[in-house]
């Protein structure tokens, strides 16, 4: 590992250990006030931060099965969650074989196969094999909610993959990581405080009614200072190129946030599942990762590659 | 021997397939008995149901737990029989049969008897996914010679969706177990029967409506 990653990962860390520190502290100052979720929260940010780091320092074969291993969990969730025709069984397995096929054309650097397979040949192969069942009821229904599926949880996510294998010195792929997700990230959370704390305009009131253009706007504005300020060390980009790359993190960032809010509304949920105790499912995570990880990858990929 | 087999059936098998493929969030697990004799009945769609099941208890209890099982499906070749009996554990109940002849839940009395914790599907046979069917009512007469052997509801989620009736690949989907307090057996059949429906509906009822 070259001493940046070791220190981006040492700095992610500490980061941890300070906030369970501060939890427990706060927890022993006032015992009245329920912390349960807090730290429920942060003992999943714990796991979070174990998997990614591994996902970004291991050797590809494992870094790709772990990456694939969200894909498959994020599109178990989805499939979990929308109604499926019982009908659609052999349909459903082949949506989860496209998983390993994508990442193994991540794994043997097939660029343009990685760009199409989804996106063209998955997407004509599920409605044949759909019309093979021959079942017309909801059929367009039950086709377009699969490919959404897969687009999201499988396309969009493998994006972040192909990130670590990008030709450059060895730990140029899990820096970009690092600096797409952890971007992502405070642009979430810095959108949530901003608002928290001067929001009053709201953008989107029927589909999230806590989001206002305060937040949007401050949360942006955050997300660009800090894509400055780490571009530079951790991407080929340039100054400016950061900013831009910031700018479009904040507002995508936003909008995978909303879209997959209106997914939720639409079937009826708060979160999307359970699997990460304090922050609902793996969804309710990867929300906003679902856009802005291929926009970053093909907007650095078009400027440096 | 038998032991052993059961084990590696459940670490290579149940394991895997339900909580690595599939993924299940088990409410309540405490309710479920920790020794023997006891009953645990659960709805049934899909043969994915025991394994399940099997995974809800500890390694160290797997080999006390036994399923009542259809003998006319289990035990129609050699092999399945073998793999049925000795490896699965079933407890075979012979289906359809005159009862004045030979006692269909013998079996199931003797395991009792031997301090097991057998596994039950009231419903008899695994029916429409996600949709209970009526209660048989072997059950009843069964546990009216055990009053004090706790009854154990436990209700599946999602395991018709993932494998129903004639399919053969589990697909993955996530599980909802939910485990309610145990019930003793009651002297009046209908109202014992129609309590224990109850609670599976409202169960029911609790996972659709998350």
């Amino acid at each position: 590992m070259s001493p940046i990653l070791i220190r981006a990962l040492i700095i992610m860390f500490a980061l941890l250990i300070i906030a369970s520190i501060t939890i427990r502290v706060m927890s022993l100052r006032s015992p009245e006030r329920d912390w349960i979720e807090l730290r429920q929260r942060i003992n999943t940010w714990w796991w979070i931060v174990i998997v990614f780091a591994l996902a970004i320092s291991t050797p590809r074969v494992i870094s790709l099965t772990i990456f694939a291993i969200i894909s498959f969990l994020a599109l178990k969730e989805y499939l979990t969650l929308i109604p499926t025709r019982r009908t659609d069984h052999m349909p459903l397995l082949w949506a989860y074989i496209a998983i390993p096929i994508q990442y193994y054309w991540i794994g043997i650097e097939w660029y343009s196969m990685f760009l199409v397979f989804i996106p063209v040949y998955v997407f004509l192969f599920l409605p044949m094999r759909m019309v093979l069942i021959g079942n017309n009821k909801d059929f367009l229904h039950s086709a377009s909610m699969l490919h959404w599926g897969v687009m999201t949880t499988v396309f969009a996510i493998s994006h972040v993959a192909y990130l670590t294998v990008l030709p450059g010195k060895p730990e140029t792929g899990p820096l970009l990581v690092i600096f797409l997700v952890v971007l992502t990230e405070c642009n979430d959370i810095a959108q949530y405080l901003w608002g928290k704390s001067f929001g009053r305009i709201k953008v989107i009131p029927k589909v999230s009614p806590n989001k206002t253009l305060e937040g949007l706007v401050g949360g942006v504005m955050t997300t660009m200072f800090l894509a400055w300020l780490l571009g530079g060390i951790l991407t080929p980009l340039s100054g400016w190129e950061s900013v831009l790359v910031g700018l479009l993190i904040g507002i995508t960032g936003f909008i995978g946030d909303v879209v997959m809010s209106a997914v939720k509304r639409d079937i009826g949920v708060k979160d999307s599942g359970k699997l990460l105790p304090g922050h609902g499912g793996i969804l309710d995570r990867l929300d906003s990762l679902i856009y802005t990880a291929p926009l970053f990858f093909h907007i650095l990929y078009y400027l440096h590659y | 021997m038998n032991r052993l087999l059961r084990l590696l059936f459940v670490v290579v098998i149940a394991y895997p397939v339900v909580l690595a493929w599939l993924g299940v969030s088990v409410a309540n697990r405490k309710r479920l008995p920790t020794k023997g004799p006891g009953i645990i009945i659960a709805n049934h769609n899909s043969h994915l149901d025991l394994l399940t099941l099997l995974t809800l208890f500890p390694l160290s209890k797997v080999h006390l737990v036994h399923p009542a099982a259809a003998a006319d499906y289990f035990l129609k070749n050699r092999w399945v029989a073998w793999f049925a009996t000795r490896v699965v554990g079933i407890i075979p109940v012979v289906r359809g049969g005159d009862p004045k002849q030979s006692d269909p839940l013998a079996g199931c009395v003797q395991a009792l008897q031997e301090g097991k914790i057998l596994v039950l599907f009231p419903e008899g046979t695994r029916g429409e996914p996600e949709r209970l069917s009526e209660f048989k009512s072997g059950l009843w007469y069964l546990c009216q010679q055990f009053p004090e052997v706790p009854v154990t509801p436990v209700f599946m989620h999602g395991l018709g969706r993932a494998m129903g009736k004639g399919q053969w690949i589990p697909v993955p989907f996530f599980i909802d177990v939910y485990v309610d307090e145990p019930v003793y057996c009651r002297s009046d059949k209908s109202v014992f029967i129609s309590d224990l429906k109850q609670r599976f509906e409202s169960l029911q009822n609790n996972a659709q409506g998350r």
